[in-house]
């Protein structure tokens, strides 16, 4: 799946113009690579990497291109999603882009020295900050840009034509899910202009990796999107079990469907759940919120965790279901779907509802793609693009669903689409339990999964095996790899660079919450106070993905 | 306490120390300020939806402006970036306050131990009471909650709380 383009630096502008032209109008991901610590020589240092699908999202194209000095030139003229995504090369290895037009760090904050993804930089190196930024020359440059102020002589700005009020809206703002910080002109209630800061919450989830076993990462990829834990144990160790050209059971395949599809429903429950009370739909929180409760109670059963789960092992599973988990699971469904028939039978002819979200927050279809949205969002512009449907894994070409699409793609179509992918998540899981295949759930090869604790106990060779795949952890062959699934919030994928060891040598998230965060200040701009507060729950950011 | 207690004839004077009848009278009316960064703040909707309901023990008031607030409860992973934040709003909350550390990040960093990742919140705060746990499951929350109303009713305020205060950003 995953093969190289190399092209010349110099060259990567033209290149990449001539692939969007070509069809590859897609924009995934751009990361770069320190090789100064692998085992095989490279050409040079550092290299970038840009990871682009077709238009018809089957095929996708790596493109690398070696650096000899740390610049390059931008594409964000091409791709808008490039933006924030080039700006996050430049902070985490240092790597300049030309012609970038606001190229500042976008993950760590403003008095961080260094960039932490190189080899060089100290993993447990952390840096006070004193100060907040005030994001006042952005802003500036931003109205500026608009013509709302004006330059004088002396190099500041005056207002020209307007009255504005400045306003910070979070990072700790209830409604700004924590983490998101949104600092916006206004001119009475109107957004004139917004800019948003992200980083708050930079766990260094991709430095961690790297003197991490690929088992310990695990637990890591739970916290990206904790709404929907398993879902990212499943993407993380899909992309492991491909570089490791290893095929997982029947069985074990058809519960990470179901696991895949319980974690979507969770996830979308938490994001209508939150969205509803931001508009003062109190009572529906409590309906949505307690079908969640009882999917806790299931999957703390299942694998010991009510919310980050670390269910998932390379080549299977920690366990296999236990037994009675099927009535429970009906039980849990039966749950689910009549909180989301009281809910909606409260909205879903409510005025009030319809008033405050239809034709507000919306992005077409074109600036949808071109912004590199995914997931429920990109469909609720009318993009019909589902990894289920048009990359299929796991056996998701037998299931029988529908791929849901809205036509506006404003906060309504946003929150339906959500809704119904519910109800064909919980089809997908009926389908998944009526012909659960038996056997086992891990594999049978010793040099990926555990051995059984008996042997362990009472042979020196399972003794051995515990103790080599515990402490050098899955030997992963060297390669540069990208594999990605259908998460709940859109094409999840993960970036690795093995050197052979039981330990990346590099891990990148594409993280689908960071694209829909870049194009989140356009989206705004132009609409009421109170509406921003929808569209960013409408867009289910989950702060802990897009940081990483 | 048997303040209310009928059965007393309406002129009988109540013998206590002055530290216990206030002490008695915040117990029940602590007001929540929710820090939510990350995955901790989702188990705290579970701590006040209904199944767990924290306003069975008198803290349902959750305010989201400190200064309403006289119970901080961090949830989540503070990082360098967001120290300064927690910081500002801490000092905006009126004495007297309160602070819980809820799960693994907040108190000690967890197991992200590199270079973004406070190392524990009581680096820049002064911390009541800890919550082990990724995440803590909501009945460790109110057992959390619960010791800080016991320590009350018993006049302790704040016995311990500046013991691992480091205070990195203070006097900057």
């Amino acid at each position: 799946m995953s093969k190289y383009v190399t092209v010349l630096a110099s060259g990567i502008h033209s290149f990449i113009k001539y692939l969007y032209d070509d069809g590859f109008n897609y924009l995934l991901d751009i990361t770069a690579i320190d090789y100064s610590e692998y085992i095989e020589e490279q050409k040079e240092k550092f290299a970038v990497v840009y990871i682009i699908r077709h238009s018809d999202f089957k095929q996708i194209k790596i493109i690398k291109a070696y650096l000899d000095v740390l610049e390059i030139e931008s594409i964000s003229d091409i791709f808008k999603g490039a933006n924030w995504l080039e700006r996050e090369v430049y902070d985490q290895y240092g790597i300049k882009f030309i012609n970038h037009p606001n190229l500042r760090r976008v993950l760590n904050h403003k008095e961080f020295e260094g960039h932490p993804l190189r080899k060089s930089y100290p993993i447990t190196k952390g840096q006070l900050l004193h100060e907040v930024d005030d994001l006042v020359d952005e802003m500036n440059n931003k109205l500026y840009s608009k013509d709302v102020v004006c330059s004088l002589e002396d190099g500041s700005f005056s207002e020209c034509n307007k009255d504005l009020m400045f306003l910070n809206i979070g990072p700790a703002h209830p409604a700004s899910h924590g983490t998101i910080r949104t600092y916006v002109a206004l001119d009475g209630e109107t957004i004139e202009a917004a800019v948003t800061e992200i980083g708050y919450l930079h766990r260094g989830f991709e430095k961690s990796c790297e003197n991490h076993t690929y088992n310990q990462i695990v637990p890591y990829t739970d916290r990206l999107n904790y709404c929907s834990a398993i879902s990212n144990n499943i993407a993380f160790v899909k992309t492991v079990e491909e570089m490791l050209d290893i095929e997982i059971t029947p069985r074990a395949e058809a519960i990470r469907v179901m696991l895949l599809e319980l974690s979507r429903i969770e996830d979308h429950l938490v994001c209508l759940a939150a969205i509803l009370v931001d508009m003062g739909a109190l009572t529906n929180y409590w309906y949505i919120y307690n079908p969640r409760e009882d999917i806790y109670e299931l999957l703390s059963k299942l694998t010991g965790a009510r919310l980050t789960n670390s269910f998932m092992r390379v080549g299977g599973m920690a366990n296999d279901l236990y037994d009675g988990f099927e009535t429970e699971l009906e039980f849990v469904l039966s749950k689910v779907k009549d909180g989301i028939n009281e809910a909606l039978s409260l909205i879903e002819h409510n005025r009030i509802f319809h008033d405050r979200t239809q034709n507000i927050g919306i992005i077409n279809a074109k600036d949808a793609i071109n912004a590199s949205f995914t997931g429920p969002n990109l469909r609720a512009s009318g993009v019909a693009f589902d990894m289920r449907k048009d990359n299929p894994y796991y056996g998701y070409e037998n299931y029988d669903f529908d791929v849901v699409v809205g036509s506006v793609g404003d906060i309504y179509d946003r929150i339906m689409v959500r809704f119904e992918e519910i109800r064909q998540s919980t089809s997908i899981i009926k389908q998944v339990m009526n012909k659960l295949p038996e056997g086992d759930v891990n594999i049978k090869d010793a040099s990926v999964v555990l051995p059984e604790k008996e042997s362990v106990y009472n042979t020196i060779e399972g003794a051995m095996n515990q103790f080599k795949l515990i402490i050098d952890g899955v030997k992963v062959p060297a390669n540069e790899y990208y594999s990605s699934l259908e998460a709940t919030n859109g094409e999840l994928g993960f970036f690795i660079v093995s050197d052979g060891s039981g330990t990346p040598y590099k891990v990148k998230v594409k993280a689908p919450s960071f694209t829909a965060m870049a194009a989140y200040p356009d989206m705004i701009e132009g609409s009421q106070l109170a509406d921003c507060i929808l569209t960013l729950g409408s867009l289910n950011i989950i702060a802990g993905e897009m940081d990483r | 306490m048997g303040l209310e207690n009928p059965s007393l004839p309406s002129d009988t004077a109540i013998v206590t120390k002055l530290d216990e009848a206030i002490g008695w009278a915040r117990e029940s009316s602590l007001w929540p300020m929710i820090f939510g960064t990350a995955c901790c703040a989702i188990e705290f909707m579970s701590v006040a939806s209904s199944k767990y309901d924290i306003s069975r023990f008198g803290a349902e008031v959750v305010r989201f402006a400190p200064k309403q607030a006289d119970l901080m409860i961090v949830a989540g992973t503070i990082t360098y970036k967001q120290a300064p934040i927690l910081k500002q709003i801490y000092d905006q909350m009126c004495e007297p306050k309160w602070v819980i550390s809820m799960g693994a990040c907040a108190c000690s960093g967890g197991f992200y131990d590199n270079y973004s990742t406070m190392q524990g919140i009581d680096e820049i705060i002064p911390v009541d009471m800890y919550v082990g746990g990724c995440p803590p499951r909501p009945e460790a929350l109110l057992d959390a909650l619960l010791s800080i109303q016991r320590d009350l009713r018993q006049e302790k305020y704040n016995p311990s709380r500046h013991k691992d205060f480091k205070g990195s950003l203070d006097n900057v």
